[in-house]
């Protein structure tokens, strides 16, 4: 990886720049700037625009048809906002920050300038949480304020709940994308078949899902008759998001360094 | 064969001549343009029906991967284990414990299994169509005898036979277990019909609904997730505003509120038609003036996805 090799210089050259100019350690502006476009562009901006939008439009059917309910809020942002929707943006957002260059072999042009492959990943990280958190945070609070004006802080809760799992299904999600070429399907097999279905069958593989980890925040944050209840402990959830997020990044990093670019039909 | 002999003929003569005399201008009367054996198709015209039979063939292999790339069979069959899985160790613990009833109805499991059967789907639908809008074929295959509702018949059929064989494998996988296990055989085998009829509807709606969707992107990728935004998404949303409705005491607009969502048709329909037991808020299946609403509503969107899907191709440029 690095071009410094330490050959014993013959002559007095003019001194040869010793480093190429360090980079950004953790995020790279132009790198950023294009995984946005590219997040943002095209019809991927559709489905992410759709789903907040969905959420808010039943937030004010409901409010308005019965008023402000406790229940109704809880079930709607627990059962809609951080159930379906904060997956699915996660989804789009994480394999869509890288999986479509590798996809097309335009990611060789990024990996050809001189940044490093751990800059890449962390900087389409934070655009993808930035994203993930502006179309599913955001709304939630919204919503939640529309239903039931965060009586009992479940707006607030679920909020940051759904903050806290953008970041895990982020870097997991961004993870999968430099993995497999199947990436949307596999984000999708986490996101619909081990966390809904097994989760419903298999009570243990619910300990084992970021829906339930960013739960246990919310369950800490909203008052304790609001409803909200995880299967795991505060300190188990923190744990283990922060676990899945430092690896999952940390590996991505490493398949980045190691990304064979032989095309494959 | 025989233009070479012709040739051959005429090649002769005009060595016989050469030493002659100089090769003179007056040989022309034998130049000819040779007959170098271009030849019309002679063999049987297949036609039209063949042309469409050999798409919905060649189109349900691609849904499971099979004439593709061993990577392309993976994610199908294990799709297929995952959904296959839980009936046979349900035969598995009725035989072995000696049951007289089955944990799951018939006709309740492809609604119980809707989360794998909808990533099978997204999988398969965009394969089916995307790539004929991506490589630019579709214009190709209509140079042939085929017409623009063979082609959408053919790829909407082959996507519903997938989708039954997906989803009705595990209700047959039942039914044997069933008769091994020495449960009455009318009532199973009634079970087991409904179940069929079940998978059926499912399947028909689920690949109009999904065939539509991948229709409008060359892209696989985005296919895939724009087909499970469409069938989670509504089903999402649906259910949850059906438990605030119930939770109101409104069963009725609960009730409705299945409507919205191709998921909660399905169960609707089942619960009114077959079981009496859904998953919506309180188990409750719908009845009265809602009820009649499921079929209509079910056929009526089938229909129209088809129409649109056909409306579509009317353009046979892309």
């Amino acid at each position: 990886m690095s071009s410094t090799s330490t050959s014993p210089a013959p002559a007095p050259v003019p001194p040869a720049p010793a480093r190429a100019p360090r980079g950004p350690a953790v995020y790279h502006p132009t790198v950023g700037r294009l995984t946005l476009r590219a997040l943002l562009g095209r019809r991927r901006a559709l489905i992410l625009m759709a789903l907040p939008a969905l959420l808010l439009l039943i937030s004010v059917l409901i409010r308005t048809q019965t008023g402000a309910d406790d229940r109704a809020a809880a079930e709607i942002l627990g059962g809609f906002a951080l159930a379906a929707m904060v997956p699915l943006i996660g989804v789009v957002a994480g394999t869509g920050a890288i999986g479509p260059e590798i996809d097309d072999g335009s990611v060789v042009y990024l990996l050809s300038k001189p940044v490093k492959r751990h800059v890449i990943i962390t900087t389409k990280l934070l655009v993808a949480v930035g994203v993930t958190m502006l179309f599913t945070a955001l709304p939630t609070l919204v919503a939640g304020v529309i239903l039931g004006g965060n009586s009992q802080r479940i707006a607030v809760a679920y909020a940051a709940a759904a903050a806290v799992a953008s970041i895990a299904y982020s870097a997991v999600f961004l993870l999968m994308g430099t993995v497999s070429r199947n990436a949307v399907v596999l984000g999708l097999v986490y996101a619909l078949v081990w966390e809904a279905l097994f989760g419903s069958l298999v009570p243990g593989a619910r300990a084992l899902s970021i829906q339930q980890w960013g739960l246990s925040i919310a369950e800490r944050i909203a008052a304790p008759g609001a409803g909200i209840e995880s299967e795991v402990g505060l300190a188990a959830g923190i744990i283990l998001l922060t676990v899945a997020t430092v690896g999952a990044t940390w590996y991505a990093g490493r398949r980045l360094r190691a990304l064979t670019l032989a095309g494959e039909a | 064969m025989q233009s070479d002999l012709g040739t051959g003929k005429a090649g002769a003569a005009r060595a016989d001549r050469a030493p002659g005399g100089a090769p003179e201008r007056a040989q022309a009367p034998d130049a000819r343009i040779m007959d170098i054996g271009y030849r019309a198709y002679g063999g049987e015209r297949l036609g039209r029906s063949y042309a469409r039979r050999s798409l919905f063939e060649h189109s349900l292999r691609g849904a499971y991967g099979l004439g593709r790339s061993a990577r392309s069979k993976v994610l199908p069959f294990l799709f297929f284990a995952i959904v296959a899985t839980p009936a046979l160790v349900m035969v598995a613990v009725s035989v072995t414990v000696g049951i007289d009833e089955l944990p799951i109805d018939y006709a309740r499991y492809a609604v119980w299994m809707q989360p794998v059967i909808g990533l099978f789907l997204a999988l398969a639908a965009p394969h089916m169509v995307s790539l004929d809008l991506r490589f630019r074929t579709v214009p190709l295959y209509f140079s042939r005898p085929i017409e623009r509702l063979d082609y959408v018949a053919a790829k909407l059929t082959a996507l519903t036979t997938a989708l039954i064989i997906f989803t009705g494998a595990p209700v047959l996988i039942l039914y044997i277990g069933a008769l091994l296990a020495k449960m009455p055989f009318g009532e199973q085998t009634r079970g087991l019909a409904e179940g069929l009829a079940m998978t059926v509807v499912f399947a028909a709606l689920h690949a109009a609904i999904a065939l539509l969707v991948a229709s409008f992107t060359p892209r696989r990728g985005f296919g895939v997730a724009a087909v499970i935004a469409v069938l989670t998404v509504p089903y999402f949303a649906a259910t949850a505003v059906q438990f605030v409705a119930y939770d109101q005491g409104n069963d009725d607009l609960a009730m409705a509120l299945g409507l919205f969502s191709p998921g909660t048709l399905i169960d609707g329909l089942q619960g009114l038609l077959f079981t009496d037991e859904t998953d919506f808020p309180g188990n409750l299946a719908p009845d009265g003036a809602i009820a009649a609403a499921y079929p209509l509503v079910i056929v009526g969107l089938t229909a129209l996805c088809c129409a649109l899907l056909l409306r579509r191709y009317r353009k046979a440029g892309i």
